[in-house]
């Protein structure tokens, strides 16, 4: 007994072929950062989309990324995301994954999800099949072949459900209910509004379960009422949850970030709460222009909480 | 193993895609046709009206074929938006493993006489079998290549072509490249395929003479059977959870990638799939027409195949067969009246079908059904 416990001990999987071992789920986020990232640099055809970028973003915190146009906001979550490959520096989710050696299907199932600038859902399909796909599950192609299909208005109660199945079930009607789309649960996701598409992607993010969300101008096309509730949602969020939004709508950002970064030109001009941004003297000169001058800037800084 | 029993056991005929209400009475009636001209040829007097003569019944069982490639087109262009321009050099091959196997059956009774070699190769004075040619002598083998090939084929391209993202036009580009390349390879006598005259003269199939009448019949009821099974096995997987996630990457596939699907895994088994399907096809096409050559290569034929699925309705799985079946019937019909004339119908019937009849055929009734209950419900209201 004895010589066989010491058999296994000197074969212990993880010392002598550790690369047999799953993949560390677990991130490890300790000093309370879950996303490093440093001397990012990018360029395309000479143009420096990112140049030497640093950005630390907090677990549980809820950023804000502003700046004009082709500040390089879309091209830093590509490289984040995996979609696109960048030249030189590193990207770490927690201490332990370097995102730069991973493709997008697997640094989505680490759980990084992301909302596109253009809502992107499956059109095709129904709302509630959108959040299924969505959810978070094993997405290797023979798993999802046999996997059990959740809904389906006509096979309701009539096959007994595993206890996954339910809470997964459970899990989808609560998004339904967050984003306010249960009454058109069945209704095909190309029929909706333009605003209650960007609902639905953001309730995709919210069934996937992912820990750090990236959202790309999430208020874009959205109603004053739409708008407000968004706001809600995603301060909601953090906590729980890392959020990164990018947006144009300052009155927006204004009212959600604690924290607000500004990119220019591919690297961080600024970062420091609103009021702090709104001061910045080189901020006003290259993003937030000449109309927000002085006298309505320090109404605004005065406004804010 | 609990998922298989689920898969097996969850057949839903009316779940997931709306076409698949249609599937059940679909398949009644299939098989109802094709028993009833079974029974038709073999049980009436050649003078009764209701006679099928064994010529309609192979022309019957090439149309099956036919609808049976279209199936296989329509999994991958009507449901993952895969354009493929070369899906007959995947049936060409599967009826390249079933000619070889009937080769070999042909023995000592070939023209020449030669116990073990084929006419063609006794022809090009060749000593002995090609290595590729061993083992096809055995039927389940033979099969088991026809399946096989066309299979290790598409793994391979569509490994390298998805895997590359390689989508849309450049990737139907590709295919039809690739068809036109077995084209010509095919056509070199030094191939070992017997060149531009193909393989043909077969005597017999499992010992069964291939011009009795009770084999042509048993030849078509195996496809309409086959293609039933195929059918309701595609409908299945289409319906599950599988067959959503390639709706989705048909419709976003970005959106499907950052949600951790491996898209380019799916196409490759979704274009696998698809593949062995047309094997399957060309292997049954094969023995019912006695010959295979490399024509069914040409590229013609693969987009041939597109157009059946559009003017059935592509995404429906039926409305392929159904496209298969009524062009080939119109083609039978046309080029026996006109035969210079049918490039032009063919080419004109996709242009009006694109234009006017984008669900195709399927699309038509569904679009009859709600301009007529729009009709009622105005009559109701007034």
């Amino acid at each position: 007994m004895i010589k066989l416990d010491t058999a296994r001990q000197l074969l212990r999987r993880d010392r002598i072929w550790p690369f047999l071992m799953p993949e560390q789920p677990t991130i490890d986020v300790g000093n309370q950062m879950i996303l490093y990232v440093e001397g990012l640099t990018l360029s395309f055809d000479g143009f420096k989309a990112l140049n030497n970028l640093n950005l630390y973003i907090k677990d549980g915190e809820l950023r804000c990324l502003i700046g004009a146009n082709g500040a390089g906001k879309t091209t830093l979550m590509d490289v984040i995301t995996g979609k696109t490959q960048c030249d030189s520096g590193s990207v770490f989710f927690g201490q332990n994954h370097n995102l730069l050696e991973k493709d997008e299907a697997s640094i989505a199932q680490l759980g990084i999800g992301r909302k596109f600038q253009k809502p992107t859902v499956f059109e095709a399909q129904t709302v509630y099949d959108n959040l299924m796909l969505a959810l978070k599950q094993d997405k290797r192609v023979l798993p999802v072949l046999f996997s059990q299909l959740i809904h389906s208005e006509k096979v309701k109660s009539k096959k007994a459900k595993s206890k996954k199945t339910k809470s997964q079930k459970a899990c989808i009607d609560e998004t339904l209910q967050t984003i306010g789309l249960a009454e058109h649960a069945f209704a095909q996701a190309g029929t909706l509004s333009h605003g209650q598409k960007q609902w639905l992607e953001i309730g995709m993010l919210l069934v996937s379960d992912s820990r750090l969300l990236l959202i790309d101008e999430p208020v874009a096309g959205m109603t004053a009422e739409e708008t407000e509730r968004t706001a809600e949602l995603l301060t909601s969020l953090a906590g729980e949850r890392t959020v990164i939004v990018v947006e144009h709508d300052m009155e927006f950002v204004r009212r959600i970030a604690n924290t607000v970064t500004v990119l220019h030109q591919g690297a961080v001009l600024a970062e420091g709460t609103m009021a702090q941004i709104q001061a910045n003297q080189e901020v006003i000169e290259v993003y937030l222009g000449k109309e927000e001058q002085k006298p309505e800037q320090d109404k605004q800084v005065g406004a804010a909480p | 193993m609990k998922g298989i029993i689920h898969f097996v056991r969850g057949y839903g005929f009316s779940q997931g895609h709306e076409a698949g209400k249609y599937t059940f009475p679909f398949v009644l009636l299939l098989l109802a046709v094709s028993v009833f001209a079974a029974a038709a040829n073999t049980f009436l007097p050649v003078d009764s009206a209701l006679y099928v003569s064994t010529y309609t019944i192979t022309l019957l069982g090439k149309y099956l074929c036919y609808a049976m490639l279209a199936l296989a087109v329509d999994i991958i262009w009507g449901y993952c938006g895969i354009l493929s321009l070369g899906h007959g050099a995947f049936f060409a091959l599967g009826g390249y493993g079933m000619g070889m196997y009937l080769m070999r059956q042909i023995g000592d009774r070939g023209v020449y006489g030669h116990p073990v070699l084929p006419d063609f190769m006794v022809f090009l004075d060749w000593q002995t079998l090609p290595w590729f040619w061993q083992g096809m002598d055995h039927f389940g083998f033979a099969m088991l290549m026809a399946l096989f090939v066309p299979g290790l084929l598409a793994f391979v391209f569509g490994w390298l072509a998805f895997r590359s993202r390689v989508t849309g036009v450049y990737l139907s580009i590709m295919t039809q490249a690739l068809t036109y390349a077995l084209l010509l390879s095919f056509f070199r006598n030094e191939m070992g395929f017997g060149g531009n005259n193909g393989l043909t003269d077969f005597k017999e199939i499992l010992g069964f003479d291939l011009q009795a009448d009770s084999t042509r019949v048993s030849l078509f009821l195996i496809t309409a059977l086959l293609l039933v099974v195929l059918l309701l096995v595609s409908q299945r997987i289409l319906s599950s959870q599988f067959g959503k996630v390639i709706v989705a990457i048909r419709d976003a596939e970005p959106r499907a990638r950052f949600l951790g699907y491996r898209t380019e895994r799916y196409k490759v088994w979704l274009f696998v799939y698809s593949a062995v399907i047309a094997g399957i096809a060309g292997a049954l096409y094969v023995p019912q027409v006695g010959i295979i050559n490399p024509s069914e290569f040409s590229p013609i034929n693969s987009i041939e195949i597109v157009i059946w699925v559009a003017v059935g309705g592509r995404g429906t799985l039926i409305g392929a067969i159904l496209g298969a079946l009524l062009v080939n019937y119109a083609k039978t019909r046309f080029t026996a009246i006109l035969p210079d004339a049918w490039l032009f119908a063919l080419g004109a019937l996709f242009v009006l079908v694109t234009l006017y009849l984008p669900q195709g055929l399927i699309g038509l009734v569904s679009q009859i059904k709600h301009k007529w209950q729009q009709v009622r419900r105005k009559e109701v209201g007034a």
